[in-house]
């Protein structure tokens, strides 16, 4: 056996090389994002069944929400991802300076989705239309008459947006935490060529929660 | 003594904070024999209520709440995690010649997350009462009061325990094989922990995001599985089942796992068409997923789909009689040794085969009209579980139990409470298939004076059955303290836990990496185990085999 000396210090004892390490992770980060998009099947799912079920509600609710803040948010996290790619590229390139640059960029793009987020759900709740039991839409503003949208079933629409989107800002809240927490890393000079597993993983985990987004928009904003 | 993984640290902090894989199955083990142990003390309850028709021992609440705290602790808190989690944490680095999972720290926080997800399940208790079953089906459960909240929620955190254990186990299997461990030379019993882990996080995610829906409708009213509101009672049937359904195999596929290498072990033989047996697993887990609306014939699902699910329903007795017809070849190819884990392997031929039967009985569309509901479904699924998964455990646990503890436990007493197992588990549940036909619905507080005679009968097998397993737990646990040393290879096995390891385990698990030379039950390549008269068995108790590093062809 190898004394410790001739190890790296990020390889852990279990692990014969890092190469394996880092295919362990790796496959282990694949596996959890395929238990997300299941997670998030589910709600796919009911959505599919209800809009079939009522599709003219689906179409007329879908008016209410604004195609042009998603779209503005479809845009950040768009701008998100390709930062967070260039960040791994410059941690495999050694580029300090451009890892962190590339990481606070995408920590940024991630707030301003959750901003904009909060206008769109606040100008909604405004107006009575809330997940759950207090739904009952009223009053008009930017020449939409929020009553006109109090009819049958129409709970059920907003049930599923808040849900999804609910879910799927709360996945950008965590990506949040885990970007503050690898620029602390990446700050400390702790990546580089050698070892950049955990800046790799938090990649790949931000681009499936900008991939779910990607199904999110159209289907909920424009169709 | 030399070192080893019980000995190297006793202190307590060095066991609740381990990264050992064998210590978190050692504390996996206590967990979820505490949770069968409140479990089966309900179920003792449940079946002495039925002893007389009307009130015997409690009120139709108390009855109510006890069936579905019963269910909810056995299937959520016991079954799933009891086999993956405890010997599959326990064994399967061992059999892999690694040191450890791949990912240490997941596991242990697996560990406290299944614990924190049983403490909420438990709190619902002190919230108010439960009922409904483990199924939870909306909109009754919306209606039994907050106690649902917590029942979600603890669903909810279980799973992902469930979830990061099988996550962790997947990458152990493809990352962290020892050198010359092919895919075809993997014991079985990783083939089926293989199989359980795709579906543990392929279907988890999905009872989590029902259990959030569930959670959000019960404390939000956000109508999605509300009728009032456009919503769909059977939507959460659908999502129910879409789970529930591959959960039965995260059930009983470690089951087979164990089955196969008893059946290698003490037949002394291959198993027969080990790579049948092997990929049926998968199969199993395949299909697995493609037959939850069998649960769902008459909830008002198209006939159409009906139809269709029941013609998938048949095809995994396909895979499954694969198996069956395999482990019965290795028994007749080989020279049976009749030891004690060996006798939970041919108890559980029979009692998962009759349960087995009577799921492709129950997947016919027009027989399970008949019988939906009844005890003849209870019967099946205590049969495919309790007959299946935990008598499969329990032979696993008498397996491993020398190496897991470095103590022989009592053999004559280990026959008796097999006998007792298999009297009393009978006794339970046959009659319950024979009521079932008759009409007996299940879940009934009270019945009809025509069905006292089989209740009786299937109450005191139930006793019998209680008895064998307070024996078993007896002297299991008088064993850590009077049973005699355990040798590396008492069982003469040739997967890595027996051929390259000391018993109890190194805590690094071997001194060197293994290199594999041969199939697990390659024991016409294993000179070493009878040229000195051992390894077959006969006309002696124990064998001993001492462990080496390398074997040599």
């Amino acid at each position: 056996m190898a004394s410790h000396a001739d190890h790296p210090a990020h390889l852990q004892h279990h692990f014969v090389s890092s190469e394996q390490q880092f295919d362990s992770a790796k496959m282990g980060m694949w596996l959890f994002l395929i238990t997300e998009i299941l997670l998030f099947s589910g709600m796919f799912v009911a959505y599919t069944v209800y809009r079939v079920w009522y599709p003219e509600m689906f179409a007329g609710m879908a008016e209410l929400l604004d195609w042009r803040l998603g779209g503005l948010n479809t845009l950040v996290l768009l701008a998100s991802s390709f930062t967070v790619a260039l960040g791994i590229h410059y941690a495999q390139v050694d580029n300090k300076k451009g890892l962190v640059t590339n990481l606070i960029l995408t920590f940024v793009f991630a707030c301003i989705f959750l901003v904009v987020k909060y206008f769109e759900y606040s100008a909604k709740i405004e107006h009575g239309i809330v997940l759950g039991d207090g739904f009952a839409p009223h009053g008009v503003s930017h020449g939409v008459d929020y009553a006109s949208f109090d009819v049958p079933m129409a709970q059920q629409f907003f049930s599923i947006y808040y849900v999804m989107t609910g879910i799927h800002g709360f996945h950008v809240l965590v990506g949040m935490g885990l970007f503050a927490w690898i620029t602390v890393r990446a700050i400390k000079g702790e990546f580089s060529s050698a070892y950049y597993t955990p800046v790799e993983l938090c990649g790949l985990y931000w681009h499936l929660v900008d991939i779910i987004w990607i199904f999110l928009f159209p289907l909920l904003y424009l169709i | 003594m030399s070192v080893n993984y019980l000995n190297h640290d006793k202190s307590i902090k060095s066991w609740l904070l381990s990264l050992d894989h064998k210590r978190i199955g050692i504390m996996y083990l206590v967990a979820v024999a505490l949770s069968f142990l409140g479990g089966g003390i309900l179920a003792i309850l449940v079946r002495t209520e039925l002893l007389a028709p009307g009130q015997t021992i409690m009120s139709a609440d108390a009855y109510n709440q006890s069936f579905t705290l019963h269910a909810v602790l056995m299937i959520f808190a016991f079954i799933i995690p009891a086999v993956p989690a405890v010997m599959g944490n326990f064994v399967l680095p061992i059999q892999l010649g690694a040191k450890d999972v791949a990912f240490p720290r997941l596991n242990l926080a697996s560990f406290y997350i299944y614990l924190a997800g049983a403490a909420i399940v438990l709190s619902a208790l002190a919230v108010g009462r439960i009922d409904g079953g483990w199924t939870f089906y909306a909109p009754y459960s919306m209606t039994i009061g907050d106690s649902i909240l917590f029942i979600t929620a603890g669903v909810f955190v279980m799973g992902f325990s469930s979830i990061l254990t099988g996550l962790n186990f997947i990458v152990t299997i493809h990352k962290m094989r020892a050198p010359g461990l092919t895919w075809n030379r993997l014991p079985l019993f990783i083939w089926s922990i293989y199989a359980t882990s795709i579906v543990q996080v392929l279907a988890t995610p999905v009872i989590g995001i029902t259990m959030v829906l569930l959670f959000l409708e019960r404390l939000l009213g956000i109508g999605i599985f509300d009728p009032a509101l456009g919503g769909d009672p059977v939507l959460f049937q659908h999502f129910f089942w879409f789970y529930s359904h591959p959960a039965v195999y995260i059930m009983i596929l470690p089951a087979f796992g164990i089955i196969s290498d008893l059946m290698g072990t003490f037949s002394r033989q291959q198993v027969s068409g080990y790579k049948f047996v092997a990929l049926s697993s998968v199969a199993i887990a395949f299909l697995g997923f493609l037959v939850w609306g069998h649960h769902m014939f008459v909830s008002g699902q198209s006939a159409v789909s009906s139809v269709v699910f029941s013609l998938i329903t048949y095809l995994i007795g396909i895979p499954t009689g694969v198996k069956v017809i395999n482990w019965v070849q290795t028994m007749h190819r080989g020279s049976v040794w009749l030891q004690t884990p060996m006798l939970y392997a041919l108890m559980f031929l029979f009692t998962f085969s009759i349960g087995g039967f009577t799921g492709v009985m129950l997947g016919v569309l027009a027989v399970d009209v008949h019988l939906h509901d009844t005890y003849f479904v209870v019967a099946h699924f205590h049969y495919v579980m309790m007959g299946g998964n935990v008598i499969a455990a329990l032979g696993g646990l008498h397996y491993w139990w020398p190496k897991m503890t470095g103590k022989m436990f009592n053999e004559t007493l280990g026959r008796i409470g097999a006998a007792l197992v298999f009297i009393g588990f009978n006794t339970t549940f046959f009659p319950q298939f024979i009521m079932g036909t008759q009409g007996m619905p299940r879940r009934y507080y009270d019945y009809l004076e025509q069905f006292t005679n089989l209740h009786v009968l299937s109450t005191i097998g139930s006793y019998i059955l209680a008895v064998g397993l307070f024996l078993i737990a007896g002297y299991l646990l008088h064993s850590l303290f009077r049973g005699r040393k355990a040798p590396a290879n008492p069982w003469g096995g040739l997967t890595l836990e027996w051929t390259h390891t000391t018993t109890p385990p190194h805590p690094h698990n071997f001194e060197e990496t293994p290199i594999v030379t041969r199939g697990p039950y390659d024991y016409h390549l294993a000179p070493e185990l009878f040229q000195k008269g051992e390894g077959d068995g006969f006309g002696s108790e124990v064998v001993s085999v001492t462990p080496s590093s390398t074997h040599s062809d």
